[in-house]
């Protein structure tokens, strides 16, 4: 059996595409993965989070494009030939093996002499914790453990790409905190490349070195998680990103990469990419964090309270504008619903450009 | 519910009364619903069973074992067995070497549903169909010679109809759709996930089937083996029909048939009955007894 | 499964297709010989017979008495889906619904016929209903074809009424209704499309049901398959091609039933229970 290579420099997707049918799961997805690197695969449910990691295991054939190991086309290669490791969302536990013939099915597969798998297997199984329940049935584990079996049966045919498909979806919220600090552990401990695939933009912004916004099969963009979160290149990364108040408005000024936008009457001054022309219809959008409850302001935008939460330290509220759009502030006094409160934003607004 | 908690010294008068401990214990009204199913099935089930088998002890003539002794002794009623075992126990494998790879096809189609509809055909139509529409399409002027013959692969008709064959090929014809639905229902029963996890793990397609879908499909095969070779042990109609009911396919049911119908020794029939159910319980439990060494629960990678 | 795209891998999957096909092809032919056969004048020797004709068919109208064997057919298999109907449901609730000791040979019991073929119970039971005389009446055919359908019914039943809420009977109780109203109002309604169900599955399987209704059926109370079993059996003494018009008799009444039952049914259900409920 030909194994791709275990070490290398780069993983390149090159304009890779994936059809169901006259659907376009994939299209022309252009990526490039370093060694080492912790790569996260963000984005909405369907976009095409699992096509590309199973196109990249091999699990589905590209339609269209080529997937590079430094010069070794990997594309045309059988799953079995590629020798990457995956951990799959479900687990994909043998139920008939227990957790040591688990961990060690790779490398039985490989005809790895008996002795060298024991003890890789140990190893395997010091890493992720689980000394004691070498002798179990995967139906006898916690939903953790199965999870670390996972990773550990991936991992210890010491793959040189490592893909994890929402691996931690099923766990409880603590444990998935949990683990995914193990996870990181694991990836620096063994110096492996990892990709993984998420919809939880918070365990993207933890997790990796850089991370790739994916929606309708398109690549949105690439960054790190400082410069997603930061500076959101469209505005369904921003929307991704947590940016839940976007309010229509019609573009004042616009010079040095700042613009002013009118919004119902109130102005909104923040960071735009694109190029506006004044008039131009614009979105600004604005993380509830960063829109406060003020007392009356020249430039304020007037909204009617709907709803209002207490969150220890501060207040969070709902509100609508005249206008109608939907908006979600904080404020450090409670307000009545029902009330008129005055919204101003003054830092990490965005400003995209609008339809009209 | 039990008492509640309370200070009085009559206690027991607020304790459950009769109906709803009765209750407590999965006994009320709706658990008599399956009264008249089970007395029904005392009666004409295990009844007849426990009578047959009361009565094979007490033949028409001779000890109380004389029914068996004569079975036994008679080589025209104990070759029965072997010839029976003869055509079920290949043609059950036979139908589950076919099952199986099919089944692992068939499981990829879109559109399973008309190939399965087309393979109940012969289970519905039943055995003397069967047995009818081959005696003309097997014979020696049946359009299956015929082709044959056109195609110069044989230059005579192969005899195929009231001989071994005969019966051999209607037992596939109902038998193989039996085990196949069986096998497919076991085979899609498996999460996909499970074979793509080994792929990425390195096994290549026969490592796939020999370590991850056989062991979990062990006890499938089992019970499909069991349930089709209990049906292939009982053939009847097309023995008779398709066979040569008194030579080599003289199977087990027809003596007792004949023991029954046309000696009407009512005490042979039963004791004939008793043996063949025996001998099918013999391999039933022998395989099943096999089951044991596999892995039996979900075969999904998950938990719950 | 994965899809490869080897060359042995092709190869494989294009001779277990052939096999299919092969086999399906078989099956045609064998049930277009019978039709064939059944309007064919003279029909020796050739691929094709001499001419055609429908005679056959009222020749085997009168000679095998069809008009007769049809009524008692659809009498017993309307009996009998109505009594496995009502005995079979009936119990498959309480088995569904209520956990109680013994329950597990009550199952053992339901089971046992549906794992036994019916010629090795169906000598025994014969020879009982012969000493009592039900043997070679319409009675007694219909209580043999009842053994193995009433265990079918509740066994394909029970994973079907456990799949309903009991929450919901206990509604409608809180809101007053009897056992009665619960069961004609709530139960019913719900129930009947997994009745109807199984209901076709044992039409289906009675129409074809040999082993039992040849045993214990005398001239009176034969079945169309046992006459046909009859007709074939002593072939020689009519016309082949009488017997096969017959035969499609035999063949469109049943096929009618299964058209209509693979409407409500997968067709792996012919053969088994419910798919999540294998057999273990
Ligand atoms: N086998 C298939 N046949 C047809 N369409 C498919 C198939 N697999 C996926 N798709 C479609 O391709 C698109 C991408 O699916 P994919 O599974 O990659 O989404 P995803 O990003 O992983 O979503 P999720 O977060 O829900 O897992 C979806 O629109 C899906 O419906
Ligand atoms: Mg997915």
């Amino acid at each position: 059996m030909t194994i791709a290579l275990s070490k290398f420099d780069e993983v390149r997707l090159d304009r890779v595409s994936r059809d169901f049918g006259a659907l376009n799961a994939l299209r022309e997805v252009n990526l490039t993965i370093k060694r080492r690197e912790f790569i996260a695969l963000l984005g909405p449910s369907g976009c095409g989070k699992s096509t590309t990691l199973n196109c990249i295991a091999g699990l589905l054939p590209v339609t269209g494009g080529a997937i590079w190991l430094d010069k070794h086309r990997v594309d045309t290669l059988k799953p079995e030939e590629r020798g990457f490791g995956m951990v799959f969302q479900n687990y994909a536990l043998f139920p008939h093996l227990n957790v040591r013939q688990n961990i060690g099915f790779g490398l039985k597969m490989r005809g790895t002499p008996r002795a060298e798998i024991d003890r890789k297997v140990n190893e395997a199984i010091g890493l992720v914790r689980l000394q004691g329940q070498e002798n179990k049935l995967p139906g006898q584990l916690s939903g953790g453990q199965q999870q670390r079996v996972a990773i550990a049966r991936a991992i210890v045919i010491e793959p040189p790409l490592v893909l994890m498909d929402e691996p931690l979806s099923n766990l409880d919220a603590k444990l998935r905190l949990e683990m995914r600090a193990e996870i990181r552990r694991i990836h620096n401990e063994l110096g492996a490349t990892t990709i993984y695939v998420t919809h939880d933009q918070d365990e993207a912004l933890s997790l990796a070195d850089r991370i790739v916004v994916l929606k309708d099969g398109i690549v949105r963009q690439v960054g790190t998680p400082k410069e997603l979160y930061e500076a959101p290149a469209h505005l369904d990364v921003a929307d991704f990103m947590g940016f839940r108040n976007r309010l229509k408005g019609k573009v004042v000024s616009h010079e040095n990469g700042h613009a002013v936008i009118d919004v119902e009457g109130a102005r909104f001054k923040g960071v735009a990419r694109d190029a506006l022309a004044p008039g131009a219809a614009a979105v600004v959008a604005v993380r509830p964090d960063d829109m406060v409850a003020s007392d009356e302001g020249p430039h304020a935008l007037k909204a009617v309270v709907d709803t209002i939460e207490y969150r220890g330290r501060e207040f969070v509220g709902t509100a609508h504008s005249a206008q109608g759009s939907d908006l979600v502030f904080r404020s450090d006094h409670t307000v009545e619903p029902g009330s008129t409160v005055h919204l101003t934003a003054d830092e990490r607004v965005l400003i995209f450009p609008g339809q009209n | 519910m039990t008492a509640s908690v309370t200070t009085t010294p009559a206690r027991d008068a607020y304790g459950p009364n009769l109906r709803q401990r009765l209750a407590a214990r999965g006994l009320d009204a709706v658990t008599l619903l399956a009264v008249p199913a089970a007395l029904f099935s005392l009666a004409l089930f295990v009844y007849p069973f426990a009578f047959g088998l009361v009565l094979s002890f007490e033949p028409k003539a001779g000890g109380w074992l004389s029914n068996y002794q004569r079975f036994f002794a008679d080589p025209f009623l104990y070759e029965t067995i072997g010839k029976t075992l003869w055509l079920s126990l290949p043609v059950t494998l036979l139908n589950l070497f076919l099952a199986v790879p099919i089944a692992f096809r068939v499981r990829l189609m879109r559109n399973q549903r008309l190939l399965t509809a087309i393979l109940v055909l012969p289970i519905t139509l039943g055995t003397v169909l069967v047995a009818e529409g081959l005696l003309n399409y097997l014979g020696p002027q049946g359009w299956f010679n015929r082709t044959l013959m056109t195609f110069g692969l044989i230059s005579q008709p192969l005899k195929l109809v009231h001989n071994y064959w005969g019966v051999f090929a209607s037992l596939l014809i109902t038998g193989f759709p039996f085990t196949f639905l069986l096998t497919l229902s076991y085979v899609t029963g498996i999460d996909p996930a499970l074979e793509q996890a080994a792929a990425t793990l390195g096994a290549n397609a026969w490592q796939r089937f020999r370590h991850v879908y056989l062991p979990l499909l062990m006890p499938g095969f089992a019970i499909t083996f069991c349930l089709s070779f209990v049906q292939a042990f009982s053939v009847f109609p097309s023995a008779v029909l398709l066979g040569a009911p008194a030579g080599p396919t003289r199977v087990i049911s027809i003596a007792a048939y004949q023991a029954a119908f046309e000696e009407y020794d009512y005490s042979m029939a039963s004791a004939v009955a008793m043996i063949m159910g025996v001998v099918q319980l013999a391999i039933v439990v022998a395989v099943l007894a096999s089951r044991g060494l596999f892995y039996r629960g979900p075969a999904s990678g998950a938990k719950g | 499964m994965i899809r490869d795209t080897t060359l042995g891998a092709k190869l494989w999957a294009t001779a277990v297709w052939a096999f299919v096909i092969f086999f399906v092809l078989n099956l045609f032919a064998m049930i277009g010989t019978v039709v064939t056969s059944s309007f064919a004048t003279r029909w020796l020797g050739t691929w094709l017979p001499a001419g055609w004709t429908t005679r056959w068919y009222y020749s085997a109208w009168s000679e095998f008495q069809l008009g007769d064997v049809l009524l008692v057919t659809f009498q017993v298999v309307g009996l009998v889906v109505l009594i496995s109907g009502v005995l079979g449901v009936t119990a498959a609730y309480a088995l569904a619904r209520r956990d109680f000791p013994g329950k597990r040979l009550l199952m053992l019991l339901f089971l046992l016929p549906l794992l036994i073929p019916p010629i090795t119970f169906g000598i025994p039971l014969a020879t009982v209903l012969y000493q009592t005389g039900l043997a070679g009446t319409f009675w007694g055919v219909v209580a043999a074809n009842l053994v193995p359908t009433v265990p079918f019914v509740i066994l394909v039943m029970i994973p079907f009424i456990e799949q309903i809420d009991p929450k919901l009977e206990a509604a409608a109780r809180v809101f007053g209704a009897n056992t009665f109203k619960l069961f004609i109002h709530v139960l019913l309604p719900l129930l009947l499309p997994g009745i109807l169900a199984a209901l076709l599955l044992v039409l289906v399987r009675t129409i074809a049901m040999f082993e039992l209704t040849f045993l214990v059926a005398g001239p009176t109370s034969q079945t169309l398959v046992v006459a046909l079993y009859y007709a074939v059996f002593a072939a020689g003494v009519r016309a082949v091609q009488s017997i096969d018009a017959m035969a499609v008799v035999y063949m469109v009444t049943t096929l009618i039933w299964l058209v209509v039952a693979l409407r409500f049914v997968n067709p792996a259900q012919i053969v088994t229970r419910a798919k999540q409920q294998p057999a273990h």
